[in-house]
């Protein structure tokens, strides 16, 4: 049996690896088969990354943590977890592989999934022209028009990055008032290619067999139609919870609940870390930081259980 | 056998007059996701060799070809039977999913 299996591969995961890793706890770290990194490998530039005054690109930070997690030890398996037993002294994890690994203790680390907007015409058309990835993406559309849809930082980055190809971008926002920083909004503000659309809620996506336009009804009620070739969406995200959701407590925000500063769940030896218990900051750092927070918490776990 | 690197001037002999079933993988390097699902698609390939060749194309070398069958995301995969495009599988997604979706080109 493992001491420790980890969840995810995003800064919390890979951090929380380097710390159990220079434990000796040696670690396996579930890494994904097709996420592996999270949500910074699809990412440009990180410029609030404390230690890079010349910022660094979202992959490099994250091939970095990987093989700093494996410098020391770490194990890496690149599969998904597809079913978590996580109650008792024995936590079973089942990957798509069929293979079940046994350990003392987990630390959940599986950070978020991208919301949807739900409308009929977004799934058919994802992949012909609706993206939730830009820097993947952005190439496609140059000299096009595009349009990014919500008003948190990521929007704003997306917005920004796309100007690089697209000739119009639109930023369309269901309110006036914007969850971004002051200065992600002041760039994207300044930039002659961005063009605000506020208080507009996205009601349709047109396309035969890619996007051609988008249909907005705007608050007061009337109706207004973008032509568009490209639709980015950055609306924010959700814990993912599934394979926890009915095994561990979760807040009113449905983030997996910790006790305190600590990252302990309500189940004995299983920890929780990174954005899955953020609602709030969902920054890099703080992940990292929850991740290290959650491999001193198993070994003191583990310390604590054998004697 | 992994798949392999196709180009403007290899993609008509590789791709459009091959007898059998191709998977193009159109893919760039700047793509995070693109370079998770790449080596599934080698093992789907060496899985399936039988059945069908699996191709990488790099938008990044090879503009026009994208251009030409219209990627507006990647990796998107398109399925090539008689030259023509017969499937499109956009987005990286775990083997077994991957296999599902690619399931009729498999058996």
């Amino acid at each position: 049996m493992r001491d420790l299996v980890i969840i995810g591969s995003g800064p919390a995961g890979y951090t929380a690896a380097i710390y159990a890793a220079r434990a000796d706890l040696k670690p396996l770290v579930i890494a994904s088969s097709v996420e592996m990194g999270g949500d910074l490998m699809k990412t440009t530039d990180v410029d609030n990354y404390p230690g890079f005054p010349e910022g660094v690109m979202g992959p490099d930070l994250m091939m970095g943590m990987q093989a700093q997690a494996e410098r020391f030890g770490a194990e890496l398996v690149f599969d998904d977890a597809t079913v978590l037993e996580l109650d008792g002294p024995v936590k079973k994890i089942t990957l798509g592989s069929g293979e079940v690994i046994e350990s003392k203790t987990v630390i959940l680390s599986m950070g978020s999934q991208y919301r949807h907007l739900g409308l009929d015409d977004e799934k058919r058309l994802s992949g012909f022209g609706v993206s939730w990835c830009a820097t993947c993406d952005g190439a496609f559309f140059r000299n096009r028009s595009v349009a990014v849809v919500g008003g948190g930082d990521s929007a704003m980055e997306e917005a920004t990055f796309l100007t690089k190809f697209a000739d119009t971008v639109y930023l369309v926002h269901r309110s006036d008032q914007f969850r971004a920083s002051p200065a992600m909004l002041a760039r994207a503000k300044a930039d002659p290619k961005i063009q605000f659309v506020t208080n507009a809620a996205v009601t349709g996506i047109i396309g035969a067999d890619t996007v051609s336009g988008l249909s907005l009804t705007m608050s007061d009620g009337s109706t207004r139609t973008l032509d568009i070739d490209g639709l980015f969406i950055a609306i924010g995200s959700d814990p993912r919870t599934s394979l926890v959701a009915n095994q561990v407590a979760l807040t009113d925000t449905g983030n997996v609940a910790v006790d305190g500063r600590s990252s302990r769940t309500n189940l004995p030896g299983v920890f929780a870390a990174g954005d899955l218990i953020d609602p709030t900051y969902r920054q890099a750092i703080v992940a990292a930081g929850s991740g290290a927070v959650a491999a001193m918490d198993a070994q003191h776990f583990i310390e604590s259980s054998a004697h | 056998m992994s798949a392999r690197d196709v180009t403007d001037a290899t993609f008509a002999a590789e791709v459009l007059q091959n007898d059998k079933p191709v998977i193009v993988d159109f893919w760039a390097p700047w793509c995070g996701p693109c370079r998770a699902v790449s080596p599934i698609l080698d093992a789907i390939a060496e899985a399936h060799a039988d059945k069908i060749d699996i191709v990488k194309l790099n938008v990044d070398e090879f503009p026009d070809l994208a251009v030409e069958y219209n990627i507006l995301n990647i990796p998107a995969m398109k399925v090539f039977k008689g030259g023509e495009v017969v499937k499109t599988v956009v987005g990286a997604k775990p083997r077994p999913a991957l296999e599902q979706d690619l399931a009729e080109f498999l058996a």
